[in-house]
């Protein structure tokens, strides 16, 4: 165990740990857009910069280990001025659409910028995919991809290559330019996806939306919300279920302890709990490449042996 | 092959003997040439021809069957690139310049065959009253010292037999033999030797570190990825003295604990990557790579890797990344390299220029070393000099020497008589070093102090016809474009610095585009994650701090005193003007007005600014304002 100072209050931590694990165990929250606790630290979003031991320099309290006798300031006049710069190069290259956004009340980025006092931009410069950039890939009946909202955290790259047989995307280009790319820079419909959804589970803003979820027009705040767990397998990966009025709809959560999530298990706790059941789809090879093609929700939920059996077995012993 | 000291000093001495021309550490023995040939081989030599004229030249020889009296050597760069292709014809080390291929023959008929040198081929500084002057006694070479480059343009880099005899291995050999790591360490620790790649940090502490970083697998890395536009210090060492860097990095290996290294070298340097895997291979032939070297238990490898071609792949963590064949862009730290480096294993990476130091240190013992430079920055350093300068090349200087040395004597002052504005240093992340501190001297920590950088060796001189604006834009375009794009302040932050100082030399720029510089210099220099970022705004913060009037010229009275941004520039013809009408012939959109032997006008609304009337006009009536 070692002690540290973080705004004037003694804590513990153990070795090894981050500033920010340390800070957040003892209730310090420090503003972080790329930080998962499930994923490495990228230090990408530059954030969480704090003051360590008075130094001019500021460190990224996800990727700096804590040291016995470190003293730590995670809110100095500096340190807030140096976020409200970085989240204002956020907003200063994004669009100006909270008021219809899916993620609108539980969007980090929009959290910091109130916090912050941030505002939309107001300048006249370039905008990452040009000013009428939405919803850039809407091949997927599962997820809607806005590449104008991404902040590239670079989240969903980790998530997705947790699995091995998953690392579906990954960071194309450079500089302005760079961007999330699924496989070869293809829809998420032509490229190797396979709609777990674990991306959007962790996209802290609105450029991963779940299409359903949208569809149906429910934001988080205003519905009655809660977790259960898939029973399609061992697993369990949690889901929520977000009510409002006769509505139901689920969404997957952030894939934490080990868990994969997947597109049967999604469909699985639809079946379950959704007020209305759309229909299904899932990727066929085809001459002209990957396609979602519709399906019945016993296909989907690979019933149909077990049916058969069901219905036969049930005939059989009813005679 | 293993190699035995006795063997290496079999081919030294054997080498020798048909080297005794090239002003070597030898006592001549029978001499067996009469004129020793050198020819530039580095590509900036190539592209104009140097491999031609060597053809030619062994046409000839073959043709006369003098090939006993007569060697051509292809070497690596002798540094006055600007007035390549260069022939230096030993003894005597005369200096031909600007050859063309038909040049050779009358070099031949007449220097070679008779004796005497051909005056209106030779460099007219070399030439004096009683003869000509050794290419190494010009003005150009005056204050020069040679340590990284000291075997270049001697020997012929495809032929490790050459290295050896000048005293090549013999450091390897004396590091495994005489010296235990510890003492290989010490040695470099003391000589105070710092990284040339542009940090400046202590080498002999970067080899500890790795050293004693637990691990039974480590690995050495040479940086060769040599990014910043206009260097080609790496490119240089490397295709003319190859075994240098090799040699270096199987010293470091033994005192690391290492017996792999990598080469990670531009795709775009082909001859330096020929050149280098020629080497490695004779260096393999002869055991002086390989399994147990001089027949002691050490052994190392050494392989290529071809960079990516993005210049943040230089920086340490995204090369490493590169080389595991992921993504290269650069990762916060710790872990350190000397920690978690190439597979997570320790690693210690250094420059080329770093590492073809070594072999001398180890020889000459670090007091050498240290009697040239300063105390805080020993030994040489080589700079590519480039711009608004009389002798473009690659110089090496000792530490110490004054910007004002280089750019009036060795540089040989600016062009056409215009006056000196400013050197920029340290590239992309250095910056612009105003007329007022030209007497600084050329070390690490100086140049820091006055808001540059050492950087890797870029050195690039600005006359009075350069707009600090301008090049302030030039810089940061670079870096937008080679940002990596992880990190927000330097993806987000470069990006927005570009379109301001656009802006400004456009003409829209207003009162709040230099508070907005500066705090974007502030937020990516405190914010980014790696040093790309961190310095991205030094170009900016260096030119705004010496020439902040002309960045206000271009905003409050949107002018461009340099004439440089178009947008701002407008040509008048003053009452200096005879009246000749060429401007008007020459004018593309014929906006140009005036009777025969009368004062000439030009429609500045229509003139598309090519600046075409200004160039023809023979008494220079015509100015940009
Ligand atoms: C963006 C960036 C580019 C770099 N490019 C190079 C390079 O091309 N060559 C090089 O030797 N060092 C380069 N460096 C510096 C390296 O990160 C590293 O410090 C150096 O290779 C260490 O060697 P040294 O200690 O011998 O200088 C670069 C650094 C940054 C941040
Ligand atoms: S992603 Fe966040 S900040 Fe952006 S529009 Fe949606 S809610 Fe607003
Ligand atoms: S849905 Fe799953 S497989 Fe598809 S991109 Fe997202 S994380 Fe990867
Ligand atoms: S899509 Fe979302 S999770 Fe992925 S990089 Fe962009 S903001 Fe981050
Ligand atoms: S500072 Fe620039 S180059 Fe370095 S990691 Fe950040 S975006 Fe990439
Ligand atoms: S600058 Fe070009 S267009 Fe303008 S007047 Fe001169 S020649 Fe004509
Ligand atoms: S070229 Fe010069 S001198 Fe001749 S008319 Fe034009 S401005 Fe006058």
């Amino acid at each position: 165990m070692i002690k540290l100072t973080i705004n004037g209050q003694t804590v513990t931590a153990e070795d090894g740990m981050s500033i920010l694990d340390a800070a957040l165990a003892h209730g310090i929250e420090i503003p972080a857009l790329c930080h998962d606790p499930d994923l490495k630290p990228e230090s990408s979003c530059r954030l969480c910069l704090v003051e360590v031991d008075g130094r001019p320099w500021p460190r990224v309290a996800c990727g700096t280990p804590v040291k016995d006798g470190m003293v730590v300031e995670t809110n100095t006049p500096e340190i807030r001025a140096t976020r409200r710069e970085i989240l204002q190069l956020l907003l200063d290259n994004h669009p100006n659409d909270c008021l219809t956004c899916q993620k609108a009340g539980e969007c980090l980025l929009q959290k910091y910028a109130y916090e912050y006092g941030v505002t939309f931009r107001t300048h006249n410069g370039a905008r990452r995919g040009g000013e009428k950039a939405r919803f850039t890939d809407t091949s997927s009946p599962y997820i809607l991809r806005d590449e104008s909202k991404c902040i590239l955290c670079g989240k969903c790259v980790s998530t997705c290559a947790e699995l091995n047989e998953r690392s579906v995307l990954s960071f194309a280009g450079r500089g302005f330019e760079t961007k999330v790319a699924a496989d070869r820079d293809e829809t998420l419909e032509a490229s190797t996806c396979v709609s777990c959804s674990r991306c959007v589970a962790v996209c802290p803003v609105g450029a991963l939306i779940d299409r359903r979820v949208r569809e149906k027009k429910i934001r988080p705040w205003e519905a009655d919300r809660q977790t259960i767990q898939c029973k399609a397998c061992e697993y369990g990966c949690e889901y929520e279920v977000l009510k409002k009025g006769d509505e139901r709809v689920i969404r997957p959560l952030s894939p934490s302890g080990g868990r994969p999530l997947c597109l049967k298990g999604r469909l699985f706790v639809e079946a379950e709990v959704s007020s209305d059941l759309r229909t299904p789809y899932k990727k066929e090879e085809t001459e002209k490449g990957r396609k979602f093609v519709r399906t019945t929700w016993i296909e989907a939920l690979e019933l149909d042996g077990i049916l058969d059996r069901i219905t036969c077995n049930e005939t059989d012993s009813g005679k | 092959m293993s190699m035995t000291i006795e063997k290496l000093k079999e081919i030294r001495e054997e080498t020798l003997k048909r080297m005794n021309l090239r002003g070597l550490p030898s006592d001549k023995p029978n001499a067996p040439y009469r004129w020793s040939v050198a020819i530039c081989m580095e590509t900036s030599c190539m592209s104009s021809k140097s491999r031609e004229i060597k053809q030619r030249l062994l046409e000839l020889i073959e043709r006369d069957g003098k090939t006993d009296e007569i060697e051509v050597v292809g070497t690596g760069c002798f540094g006055l690139c600007e007035a390549g292709p260069i022939v230096i014809v030993r003894p005597g080390d005369t200096f031909y310049y600007h050859l063309d291929v038909e040049d050779i023959d009358r070099i031949y008929e007449s220097h070679l065959l008779d004796g005497e040198p051909v005056k209106d081929l030779i460099y007219p500084e070399s030439i004096t009253e009683d003869g000509y002057l050794s290419y190494f006694d010009i003005p150009f070479m005056a204050h020069q010292e040679r340590i990284a480059l000291r075997s270049s343009g001697h020997i012929d880099p495809e032929d490790i037999r050459e290295y050896i005899a000048f005293g090549g291995y013999e450091a390897l050999y004396k590091a495994l033999i005489e010296m235990t790591p510890d003492e290989v360490i010490d040695v470099i620790t003391e000589s105070g030797l710092r990284g040339r790649g542009g940090g400046g940090f202590l080498a002999g502490r970067k080899w500890r570190a790795t050293q004693v970083s637990p691990g039974d697998e480590k690995f050495i890395i040479c940086n060769a990825d040599e990014g910043d536009p206009g260097a080609f210090m790496d490119r240089s060492i490397l295709e003319g003295d190859p075994h240098s860097v090799i040699e270096a990095m199987a010293i470091a290996g033994y005192a690391i604990g290492s017996d792999q290294g990598y080469v990670y070298v531009r795709a775009e340097y082909p001859i330096a990557v020929e050149r280098l895997e020629n080497a490695i291979g004779q260096a393999n032939d002869l055991g002086l790579l390989g399994e147990n070297i001089f027949g002691t238990d050490f052994s190392f490898d050494l392989e290529i890797r071809l960079g990516a071609g993005a210049f943040v792949c230089g920086e340490t963590t995204a090369l490493t990344a590169s080389i595991e064949g992921r993504r290269g862009t650069p990762r916060s730290r710790p872990p350190y390299s000397a920690d978690k480096g190439l597979w997570g294993k320790p690693t210690m990476i250094n420059n080329v220029e770093t590492f073809a130091n070594i072999p001398y240190i180890l020889l000459n013992g670090p007091e050498a070393f240290k009697k040239i430079g300063t105390e805080k920055s020993p030994g040489t350093k080589v700079f590519a000099l480039s711009g608004k300068i009389k002798n473009v090349g690659l110089v090496e200087i000792p530490m110490g020497t004054t910007l004002r040395q280089v750019v009036e004597e060795i540089g040989g002052g600016i062009p056409n008589g215009k006056a000196f504005k400013a050197v920029q240093t340290g590239g992309p992340s250095g910056g612009c070093i105003g007329p007022e501190h030209l007497d600084t001297p050329i070390d690490f920590d100086s140049l820091t102090e006055i808001g540059s950088m050492m950087g890797s060796g870029g050195m690039i001189i600005m006359d009075e016809d350069n707009c600090a604006v301008d090049v302030a834009r030039f810089y940061m375009d670079f870096i937008a474009d080679e940002s990596c794009g992880k990190c927000t302040p330097c993806r987000e932050g470069t990006k927005r610095m570009l379109e301001i100082l656009i802006d400004i030399t456009e003409g829209r720029g207003d009162e709040t585009s230099i508070p907005r510089l500066e705090r974007l210099a502030r937020t990516t220099e405190l914010a980014s994650l790696c040093a790309l970022g961190q310095t991205s705004a030094n170009p900016i913060l260096s030119t705004l701090k010496t020439f902040r009037d002309e960045y206000e010229a271009h905003i409050k009275e949107k002018r461009c005193p340099a004439g440089v941004c178009k947008a701002l520039t407008n040509y008048f013809i003053t009452d200096k003007c005879i009246g000749c009408g060429l401007c008007a012939r020459n004018c593309p959109v014929s906006c140009i007005k005036g009777e025969r032997k009368e004062l000439h006008v030009i429609d500045t609304d229509q003139c598309i600014k090519c600046g075409l009337c200004y160039s023809k006009c023979p008494v220079k009536a015509i100015v940009k304002k």
